[in-house]
């Protein structure tokens, strides 16, 4: 029963929301909009269930009793605390006073909360330089392929490469066009077949991790 | 009101002959036929990446990435890769961390370890409190994981599951600290990241067949297998098109 029950929920949800996608009837639009409804609202109850273990697994690291070494609990404590503390400090902020323009809250958000996302962002551009140092070495034949088409897209996408020749930009785009895309395209129709024969397999029952683990 | 949308008929035509081959697939494997599966680095390497961890004293990191739910079939396939993860760190008595940006998720992903767990007949090496939600912002996530990698130094990590512009951010802190990186996504673009930034990259429909290679689970191989019957239609459709389109350039009937 503990398996039967979920497996028959699953069918019974995929047949659905297959069956609905080929119909243009009010019925097949009210069902759709009725189970997006619903997750909504079981994600809303999850999301309790994860900022709980978030506090749970925050005050049990900024707790002083003894931590196991290996479980990094002790390295870990000055971060759980701070992200605890702004847990705590910004409901507070919206409920005292709004999230409108010039609230406190808004302040925070603006002042701190965007700044940190964009600098972790901006780590990115480094990221991309360290990995392509280290992609682009001519090492064999297809990485020397690699490198050569590379240098002509990077050399070909900025401006001033108009002012040399057009030819340049030409070749640019018949890799992106061409090779580039052949490859993109392959990969897609491998992911795309995967992807739906997972979605089957998980509505016909074959695929079972879900529940438990059970294949 | 008409019940049938007919601008979706050329899907329907396709789901119905995919679900058709899927059926075949399985039938005929029931009925005694053996299909195999070619080797497929990123899940051979496994067993060398959580021995690794374990032979160094430190844990496996693994994460399913920020971009999706438990909805997308990449999120599904990774659990199926995260239940052999957590059976053989549970053997080898290895820590397995898990941060997520769902809490769906979390709570799926705990049930599946919790079971990998059991499966390798030790239960009491489940640890609830490191499979845990950490936010549903893109870069916290990716500054919280980043973190968490730097700390903890863990010798292997599995980026697979649904990425977008955290993926290099991840893969690239965990080659600083010298892990052994196995990914795999459905990005294209993300993919080029994770093939300069990983040891092992699971390209294309090699994520979707986890399950079935490493169950060795004759029903999930014989929808692997129809995968591949999937991809030969598709290559006669386009060989045919193509020669159709150059014989009759006016020719448009494959557009519909």
């Amino acid at each position: 029963m503990r398996v039967k029950i979920p497996l028959a929920i699953c069918f019974l949800s995929g047949a659905i929301m297959f069956i609905q996608y080929f119909s243009r009837h009010p019925l097949a639009k009210a069902v759709y909009n009725g189970i997006l409804d619903w997750w909504q609202i079981i994600f809303a109850f999850t999301l309790f269930v994860g900022v709980a273990a978030f506090i749970k697994s925050g005050l049990k690291s900024v707790s002083w009793s003894k931590a196991r070494p290996s479980t990094g609990r002790k390295t870990d404590a000055p971060y759980k605390a701070i992200s605890l503390v702004g847990l705590a400090l910004m409901p507070i902020l919206a409920l005292a006073g709004g999230t409108k323009f010039g609230s406190p809250f808004l302040w925070v958000f603006d002042n701190m909360q965007a700044p940190m996302q964009s600098t972790v962002f901006s780590l990115l551009a480094f990221f991309v330089a360290s990995a392509s140092f280290r992609g682009f070495r001519a090492r064999t034949i297809p990485a020397t392929i690699l490198l050569i088409s590379a240098l002509f897209v990077l050399l070909g996408r900025i401006p001033v490469a108009d002012y040399f020749t057009e030819s340049l930009a030409k070749a640019t785009f018949w890799i992106q066009d061409y090779p580039s895309m052949a490859a993109r395209r392959a990969i897609l129709i491998g992911i795309g077949l995967g992807s739906m024969t997972t979605a089957l397999r998980v509505i016909l029952g074959i695929e079972r991790t879900y529940l438990r683990g059970e294949r | 009101m008409a019940i049938f949308d007919p601008t979706t008929l050329p899907t329907l035509v396709i789901s119905l002959i995919s679900i058709a081959v899927v059926l075949y697939a399985v039938i005929s494997i029931k009925r005694g036929k053996e299909f195999t599966i070619r080797e497929i680095p990123g899940l051979k390497a496994i067993d060398d990446a959580v021995g690794r961890a374990t032979e160094m004293g430190t844990p496996v990191l693994f994460t399913p990435g920020w971009g999706g739910d438990i909805q997308r079939p990449t999120t599904i396939a990774s659990m199926n890769i995260l239940s052999s993860v957590a059976e053989k760190t549970a053997e080898y008595d290895c820590r397995l961390i898990y941060p997520t940006h769902d809490p769906v998720i979390m709570a799926v992903a705990q049930e599946v370890v919790k079971e990998g767990c059991l499966k390798a007949g030790y239960p009491d090496r489940y640890r609830a409190d490191d499979i845990f939600y950490i936010t549903s912002s893109q870069f916290g996530y990716a500054a919280a994981v980043d973190g968490i990698i730097s700390r903890t130094k863990p010798a292997s990590i599995f980026l697979l599951g649904t990425f977008e512009a955290e993926s290099l951010i991840m893969a690239e802190t965990g080659n600083a600290v010298g892990a052994i990186q196995i990914a795999g996504t459905d990005s294209t673009i993300q993919l080029a990241f994770f093939i300069v930034a990983c040891d092992y990259t699971l390209i294309g429909e090699e994520l979707f067949a986890a399950s079935g290679y490493l169950s060795k689970n004759k029903s999930i191989l014989s929808s692997v297998k129809a995968q591949d019957i999937l991809k030969l239609l598709i290559a006669l459709f386009i060989t045919t098109a193509l020669i159709w389109a150059t014989i009759d350039p006016k020719s448009s009937w494959w557009k519909y």
